[in-house]
């Protein structure tokens, strides 16, 4: 990863300053890349549709219309109504919003107790790192989704405890990410270098560790919002996140599923939606990878 | 390999040993007293006291789980709020429904993703090759969920509608007949067909481009012979790898299938046990599936040792 090339760039930098990844250089490469172009433009559509979802949103999400429920597409409302006449174009913008804090959300709780956890493991090693991978093998005996269905089995079902449960799943993939990385970067000269001029521990991981662990870091939370969003609908499926009303799309394929028979466009367009942003994280995660991580440069 | 098994095996119970505290912990999530909660909310005063007996609440925590522990370790998972029967005879009537449902899909998706994998290494940048990679990776990125609706729509609305027919081309719910197998297991082997045709093609194209590989077309070989014979074969460890990983995933994912399809396997089970805050099921439900998990990763590592000789295993 990242920490690989550090050691070739020490020799040119100075030992006070480590050695950070070229951002023009990756950026130019992204841009090369038309597949990883293709899934920033998907994700941000999903993003500005999401925060403009009041003003473009054809009608209020909520507002019911009996006459029209379950009505398929129409010049008026494109996407058709929903079981309650709901317009459903309007719902899966706000759908989006919802989609998104949800991954946002739970990568942010992933990334604030998993890339510290992989940091002092990675750094400290011995005792702590035992105590740290043991942990890790434990989340990890459980398939993921699974692990989220209990803790909001357990914890009660709500979009708050569905983002905690999918941040939670998301922190061994974090930790044993960075324990790896950090393990790379603390072999490296710069920081033996920095270790000689007397840099206390903190200083050496917040200015030279850090900063070498946020490639692979960023690249997987590109990533962890696809399986976020994609793992956020699953429990809203199972009727595990969101109240019923709330716009969330795995609910509204829930509730949509009684009417597949009549209403076959209520279940059709909340999954296409998943699938879309999920396919736009997927392409600009891969994309990343590729501009960011030497080993999978051509 | 033996010594290495029972290593592997011994190094397993730590884990499973986290896996079970973190179940017995589970319940403790829930708001509230943890007798309740096992013993149902319709419980009576005298039946959440024999709960709260039984499992030895009033005690330390290590104790309880000492107490809890012992009683998993001779098959008692407790009794389920729901049905009142043994949860361990819950899952035993359920789990060979849903193995059956994991491995046909399993072997479905190995069956197709390998080759689509191998097919789109040997024609690297061709149309297809970029075509069936995308294809890949919006099979990954589709909900299993939804693709088992869009089957339903499919095969028990529109394609019945098309053909004037009175009933669905396939049964859309229930089990029992191997018509009942057919959309679940193509739900559920959807991501992996996908992962799988990904993983081949990169593992593919890192051994084709090996110098051996250069020297086997020298020598005149057939393409058909370099491909199959040199590079499939040192191409197979990580293929391994993710067909045992996803094994894992696949039960996991057995939850959200069965749920589609009303299979009524333990992922079904799971779902129906959280409705009914039946927390006792959900204990044994997510246990049994972890183990499983775990005893799998054993199995791919075992496999692991076993493909490739370079690996010494002390």
């Amino acid at each position: 990863m990242a920490s690989s090339s550090s050691v070739t760039e020490l020799s040119e930098s100075s030992v006070t300053s480590s050695p950070s990844m070229k951002l023009p250089q990756s950026f130019q490469r992204i841009i090369r890349n038309p597949m990883a172009i293709i899934g920033l433009v998907i994700v941000l559509s999903f993003i500005l549709i999401g925060i403009t979802a009041e003003i473009i949103a054809p009608y209020d999400y909520d507002k019911s219309n009996f006459m029209l429920a379950r009505d398929g597409p129409s010049a008026e409302h494109i996407l058709g109504n929903d079981e309650l006449g709901r317009d459903m174009l309007s719902r899966l913008m706000y759908g989006a919003r919802i989609s998104l804090l949800l991954g946002i959300m739970s990568v942010g709780i992933g990334l604030s107790i998993g890339v510290p956890m992989g940091i002092l493991a990675g750094y400290f090693g011995g005792t702590i790192d035992l105590f740290v991978t043991s942990l890790i093998d434990i989340m990890l005996a459980f398939p993921s989704i699974l692990l989220a269905i209990m803790m909001v089995a357990f914890l009660g079902p709500s979009l708050e405890n569905a983002m905690i449960a999918i941040g939670v799943l998301s922190i061994p993939i974090y930790t044993r990410l960075v324990r790896s990385s950090t393990m790379g970067v603390k072999q490296d000269l710069f920081v033996e270098a920095a270790r000689a001029l007397g840099a206390k521990n903190r200083t050496i991981i917040v200015r030279h560790i850090l900063p070498n662990v946020l490639a692979p870091i960023t690249v997987q939370s590109t990533l962890q919002m696809a399986v976020a969003i994609q793992a956020a609908a699953a429990l809203g499926f199972l009727g595990l996140g969101a109240p019923p009303d709330v716009p969330e799309w795995g609910n509204m394929l829930q509730k949509g599923r009684t009417y597949i028979r009549s209403a076959p466009h209520i279940v059709l367009y909340p999954g296409l939606a998943t699938m879309m942003v999920v396919f736009g994280f997927s392409l600009l995660g891969d994309g990343l990878r590729d501009a960011l991580d030497p080993r999978f440069r051509k | 390999m033996t010594r290495y098994l029972i290593r592997r095996l011994l190094l397993a119970i730590p884990t499973l040993i986290g896996v079970s505290f973190f179940v017995f912990l589970s319940v403790r999530l829930v708001p509230g007293d943890p007798a309740i909660a096992l013993a149902g909310e319709l419980a009576t005063p005298e039946i959440v006291a024999q709960v709260r007996e039984d499992l030895g609440l009033d005690d330390p925590l290590h104790i309880q789980y000492i107490t809890y522990m012992g009683r998993m370790l001779q098959g008692d998972m407790g009794q389920s709020i729901r049905s009142r029967l043994p949860v361990v005879d819950e899952i035993a009537l359920r789990l060979p429904r849903t193995l059956l449902l994991t491995f046909a899909s399993l072997l479905v998706a190995a069956a197709i993703g390998i080759p689509l994998g191998i097919a789109s290494s040997t024609r690297p940048g061709s149309m297809f090759d970029t075509g069936s990679m995308i294809v890949a990776l919006l099979g990954i990125s589709m909900p299993i969920f939804w693709l088992g609706l869009m089957l339903m729509i499919l095969f028990a609305v529109l394609i019945p509608d098309w053909l004037s027919l009175t009933s669905p081309v396939l049964p859309p719910t229930g089990y029992g007949t191997w018509q009942h197998m057919i959309m679940p297991v193509t739900a559920l082997a959807a991501n992996s067909i996908a992962l799988q045709a990904r993983m081949t093609r990169a593992s593919m194209l890192e051994v084709l481009g090996q110098d051996y590989i250069r020297t086997a077309r020298a020598k005149g070989q057939y393409e058909r012979t370099v491909v199959y014979y040199h590079a499939l074969r040192n191409a197979l460890l990580p293929i391994v790898t993710i067909i045992g990983l996803q094994f894992g995933t696949l039960l996991g994912g057995a939850v959200l299938t069965e749920t589609v399809f009303s299979w009524p396997g333990i992922g079904r089970l799971l779902v129906d046990s959280i409705g009914y805050r039946d927390y006792p099921v959900i204990q044994g439900t997510v246990f049994v599936i972890a183990v499983g998990f775990v005893l799998t990763n054993i199995l791919v590592d075992v496999l692991y040792a076993y493909l490739d000789p370079r690996i010494q295993y002390r």
